[in-house]
């Protein structure tokens, strides 16, 4: 597969290592009376799309960058390609 | 005997002759031959034995979709089997021999299974061998295993270079026939960077095998002009003998190219084979058809073969296969056939032509509406049973039979990407569907254009149309006149009989194995498959699978299309696996690091161990010790009683900079880092989400906006990609940056009382490391040997006044030498991996052993360090009520009862009395060695409720070995429990 680098263009995907769901971004606030609950929930219940899939990749032999791919995963087709810093602060998560 | 079915013409050079074995005879044939032709034109037409029923079986075709002439090319170390003869190029001095058969390849010990062959049916194996089970894996697998294999391997290491390399291109043209080249000379002439990639060490596909003109020119005089122009133009890349293997995502191609297998050995440096991943931006399939074969009764005797492989053989490369030929198609081209077989001169049977309207001639006798029944000849064929149409038979003798069922379109790589073919019933055919992997075409009769001309025009108009999809105008070329005659035919897949008509000869599956799998109701294609190993092994059922289809549709009432067809995968053909790993073998089966200081290291005679990619020092053997325990009990005492130095270097080594700094430490560690004073050091454990340990090391403050953290070696990578995704992902605005310095900085430990005596005789007089100015868990960048600048860490693995000293990496090296030199006079012991383990056991210090992906810090009897006043990963998981019971696993030292009693780790610890069971398990050991300090075993290991279970007597159990010792639980610090030797 071929990622589209939103800072170096398109990669081999053999230069990136993958972690899984995008979702990884929102991690629950300690500090809300269900934070274990939330916890439980943010690491171990995934939805696993026969279709689009957002995910995280690190550009491992590259520079280092954590990008945020959709992909179907069907067809490997590759819809768009953000740096997960970007993602995370437009989700809200500053600091 | 010399080439006695030779014959004029082709494209072999007989100004040359090259001498050949098979089978330890000695024969003749030419440049641009291949094993088959010139074993054909020797006289040869047996070249192996089938797979089940070791049926004698010569060529079927004359490419890469051989099923049958499979043979073990080259000897020695380099011998390569199953390879196909039919695509084996010639070269003087080539040895090959024949395979699966027992005594000589004419007379067949194990021949005999033909004669059983009743009870060899479909799923003979899984319905005889069942009882009794015990006899499967001693009896009847390793008979089987004899009997039914092919080639076997040398068992000698492959002495030859593989590599990898990849190419990038506009527009990647598979298959360099008439569709390819005048794809080609349109892309080329455009001026888009082109890859022309075929498989035949001929450029030129069909053309080089037919007689037809283009214009004036013969086929293959066409073919060598276009090959010439292309050759001249910088933009386009040839690449023969280069097989596409496989249609991969994002339009990349792997292709292997054959570079030295036409050798004798590959010349000196240069590969065998190259394995190559293309970048295309556009491709186009231009792989052809495959003819095939009609099924009949004994149609596997060497001799029969398809008839464009008839005519390959006679007009390419000058062999006949019999002097006396017959024809049985249900098409034109049989009629092709015999025309061309006899403008060579040999002689024409008979063309028995299934259809009823079949056209005349007075050159040869046409039996229309015939078909072949029966065939005769133990190990080549002598003649053919015709069934004539008013039911009367007919034998005919003939050496050869040329048999023409139609041709399948190429589909393979267009089915790579999930793709299904669509079935064109013109063609009786699958053709490529319309859901093709990203960036392909598909042209000439791989699209199901069967005319030369159709092809020379759907390649041209193809590569017109890829080009204009990336911004390139190419114009049409001019085409020559030629071959424009349709594919008219009846579909005949098999003639109906009592005996055995093979399908698919490679694994000997018949007409009757497909009818009995349906019986049992085997109704799906992919279970069809698998029962029958129909299209199975090294051609996948090229020349077999559609005959396969074509009877289950007869048995289920289905049309071929509704029955369906199986996928397919890569490789196109068989690649060896020796390509697959290209230079990744052996020693570089993954790069080898080394340590500042290994040169020195291995100038001792050190002992070394792998450590994920690292070679570190184990031991350092002296003179006179014969164990490894000598050295290293040597090292450990060395150590304890003066100095010992050892190559830390492989710890991950993270540099931490920012104004945000602490607070991404503090989020990052269990423990808190925020109050860390600069110029101190602390030790951090890190968790992973979900409470467990995942790390732990120690962080050093050189500044308020300067950390240094160390990781353990082994999960260096793997923490840094974590920090990353913890800086990026979780907490973007941090002003926090960081980077692996492992590689920057060599790293000594100096540990024992003397550490210090010896690091002042190095450390720049300007620099106090006293222990009131340089205390325990201090740091400071400080410069050593007059100037170097270094850091300096008063950290301690081994329990001992210690320092951790690090150095630009490119001094290590003399920093070694110079702590060696300067050491002399305390007697300063360099020590390995295995010194370092056992200190680190005696002192009770967790290592990988310990933090194991399963225990806590509580199981650590680390629980009070997990800060409850801030966020950090893992904290909040850490406090499930399932990780924290009352009896949780605690990290315990244990001896054993009588000193000279050795234990293992991994042994499981029971009560005294108790069964040695799960139930009663209560834990088990993690890490043991032998103390030199202490003068017997020690080890620390994980016991529920450990902390309060101290004098305890348990067995420690090891199942394995069959062993147990009786242990006494004891603390985890075997050495200086109160610390005052790290803080002297």
């Amino acid at each position: 597969m071929i990622i589209n680098h939103p800072l170096l263009g398109p990669r081999d995907s053999q230069e990136f290592t993958y972690l899984g769901d995008a979702s990884l971004i929102e991690r629950p606030d300690w500090q809300a009376a269900d934070a274990v609950d939330q916890f439980y929930d943010y690491l171990y219940l995934r939805d696993n799309p026969a279709g689009l899939h957002r995910e995280l990749w690190y550009h491992e032999q590259g520079d280092r960058s954590w990008l945020v791919v959709t992909r179907n995963t069907l067809t490997h087709d590759i819809t768009s390609v953000e740096l997960a810093r970007d993602v995370a602060k437009a989700k809200g998560r500053s600091t | 005997m010399s080439q006695i079915n030779r014959i004029a013409g082709g494209l072999i050079d007989r100004q040359k002759t090259l001498e050949f074995q098979f089978d330890g005879k000695t024969y003749q044939g030419h440049p641009g031959d291949t094993l088959a032709s010139a074993l054909l034109a020797n006289g040869v037409r047996l070249m192996g034995r089938s797979f089940k029923y070791h049926r004698p079986r010569g060529p079927l075709t004359a490419g890469s979709e051989e099923p049958n002439a499979i043979v073990a090319l080259r000897a020695g170390a380099r011998q390569e089997p199953n390879a196909r003869a039919t695509v084996a190029e010639l070269y003087d001095g080539l040895t090959a021999r024949s395979q699966n058969h027992i005594g000589r390849l004419s007379f067949d010990l194990l021949a005999v299974n033909d004669l059983l062959s009743p009870f060899f049916a479909a799923g003979f194996y899984y319905k005889t061998f069942m009882w009794p089970k015990a006899f499967w894996e001693k009896l009847y697998e390793p008979i089987i295993r004899r009997a039914a294999g092919l080639g076997s391997l040398s068992g000698q290491p492959d002495p030859d270079l593989y590599d990898k390399g990849f190419l990038h291109c506009d527009l990647l043209i598979i298959g360099a026939g008439p569709a390819g080249l005048a794809a080609a000379l349109t892309a080329g002439r455009s001026g888009a960077d082109v890859i022309l990639a075929d498989e035949d060490f001929v450029l030129g596909g069909r053309l080089n095998s037919e007689t037809y003109r283009l214009d004036e020119a013969t086929g293959a005089d066409w073919a060598r002009a276009a090959v010439a122009e292309l050759a001249s133009l910088p933009n386009v890349r040839l690449m023969a003998r280069t097989t596409v293997l496989g249609a991969f995502d994002h339009g990349i191609y792997g292709a292997l190219e054959r570079v030295a297998d036409h050798l004798p050995s590959p010349a000196a440096g240069t590969p065998r084979q190259i394995l190559w991943r293309i970048y295309t931006k556009r491709s186009l399939l231009c792989a052809g058809a495959i003819e095939r074969p009609i099924a009949f009764e004994n149609n596997d005797r060497p001799g029969i073969m398809l008839g464009s492989a008839l005519r390959s053989y006679a007009n390419r490369w000058g062999a006949a296969v019999g002097q006396e030929v017959a024809i049985f198609t249900n098409n034109d081209e049989g009629h092709s056939t015999a025309r061309d077989l006899l403008a060579k001169g040999l002689r024409i049977a008979a063309v028995i032509d299934s259809r009823a309207d079949a056209p005349k001639s007075t050159a040869y006798e046409v039996l229309a509406g015939a078909v072949v029944t029966n065939t005769a000849g133990r190990l080549g064929l002598r003649s053919v049973t015709v069934g004539l149409p008013n039911g009367q038979s007919r034998r005919i003798d003939c050496q050869a039979l040329g048999v023409s069922g139609g041709w399948n379109p190429n589909v393979h790589l267009t089915c790579h990407q999930r793709g299904r073919p669509s079935w064109d019933a013109g063609l009786a055919a699958f053709v490529p569907g319309a859901n093709l992997p990203m960036g392909m075409s598909v042209a000439g009769a791989a699209m199901g254009q069967m005319s030369t001309t159709a092809a020379l025009a759907s390649g041209a108009a193809a590569a017109v149309a890829c080009l204009a999809d990336l911004g390139v105008s190419a114009s049409l070329p001019k085409l020559p006149a030629t071959e424009d005659s349709p594919l008219r035919l009846t579909p005949l897949f098999h003639v109906p009989g009592k005996g055995r008509a093979w399908l698919d000869q490679q694994n000997d599956v018949t007409v009757k194995d497909v009818k009995l799998a349906h019986q049992e109701g085997y109704i799906s294609v992919e279970h069809l498959k698998r029962y029958t190993t129909l299209g199975m092994a090294t051609d996948q059922g090229k020349t077999s699978n559609i005959g396969g289809l074509a009877v289950m549709a007869e048995m289920t009432g289905k049309s071929i299309p509704e029955t369906g067809t199986t996928m397919f995968r890569p490789p196109y053909t068989p690649v060896s696996i020796a390509a697959f790993a290209g230079r990744a073998s052996g020693v570089d089966f993954r790069p080898t690091r080394l340590t500042p200081s290994h040169h020195w290291a291995a100038e001792q005679g050190a002992v070394f161990v792998e450590v994920g990619m690292w070679l570190r020092a184990q031991w350092f053997p002296r003179a006179g010790e014969t164990t490894w325990r000598q050295s290293v009990d040597r090292e450990v005492l060395a150590t304890r009683k003066s100095v010992g130095i050892c190559d830390v270097t492989t710890l991950g080594k993270i540099d931490v900079q920012g104004t945000d700094a602490a607070e991404f430490l503090n989020r990052i560690y269990a423990n808190a880092f925020g109050k860390l004073g600069v110029g101190k050091v602390r030790y951090g454990l890190m968790l992973r989400e979900d409470g467990i340990a995942m790390d732990d090391g120690t962080t050093a403050r050189l500044a308020e906006d300067h950390f240094v953290t160390t990781t353990t070696t082994a999960n260096a990578v793997g923490v840094y990609r974590h920090l990353e995704f913890c800086r990026q992902c979780l907490w973007p605005d941090l002003d926090v940056q960081i980077i692996s310095t492992t590689e920057a900085w060599a790293q000594y430990s100096i540990a024992g009382p003397n550490a210090r005596k010896l690091l002042e005789k190095i450390v720049d007089p300007a620099f106090d490391i006293s222990n009131a100015a340089f205390p325990y868990m201090g740091c400071g960048e400080i410069t050593v040997c007059g100037g170097l600048r270094a850091r300096l860490f008063r950290i301690s693995f081994s329990g001992e006044l210690a320092f951790e000293l690090a150095v630009p990496t490119r001094y290590g090296d003399a920093l070694m030498r110079r702590l060696v030199e300067d050491g002399r006079e305390y007697d300063a012991t360099v020590y390995g991996t295995e010194a370092l383990g056992v200190m680190r056991i005696e002192k009770g210090h967790a290592a990988g052993n310990e933090l194991n992906g399963t225990s806590t810090a509580l199981n650590l009897g680390m629980g009070g360090m997990v800060s409850k006043k801030k966020d950090a990963i893992g904290s909040t998981l850490s406090e499930r009520e399932g990780l924290n019971q009352p009896d949780a696993l605690r990290l315990v030292g244990f001896r054993p009862v009588d000193p000279q009693h050795n234990f293992a780790a991994g042994s499981h610890l029971i009560g005294k009395d108790a069964e040695a069971n799960a139930a009663n398990d209560q834990g088990y050991l993690t890490s043991v060695a032998f103390s030199p300090s202490l003068g017997h075993s020690i080890g620390l290991g994980y016991l529920k409720n450990g902390a309060a279970r101290t004098g305890e007597i348990l067995r420690a159990v090891n199942p394995v070995q069959n062993a147990e010792t009786l242990v006494e639980v004891v603390s985890a610090h075997f050495i200086d429990p109160e610390g005052e030797r790290l803080r002297a």
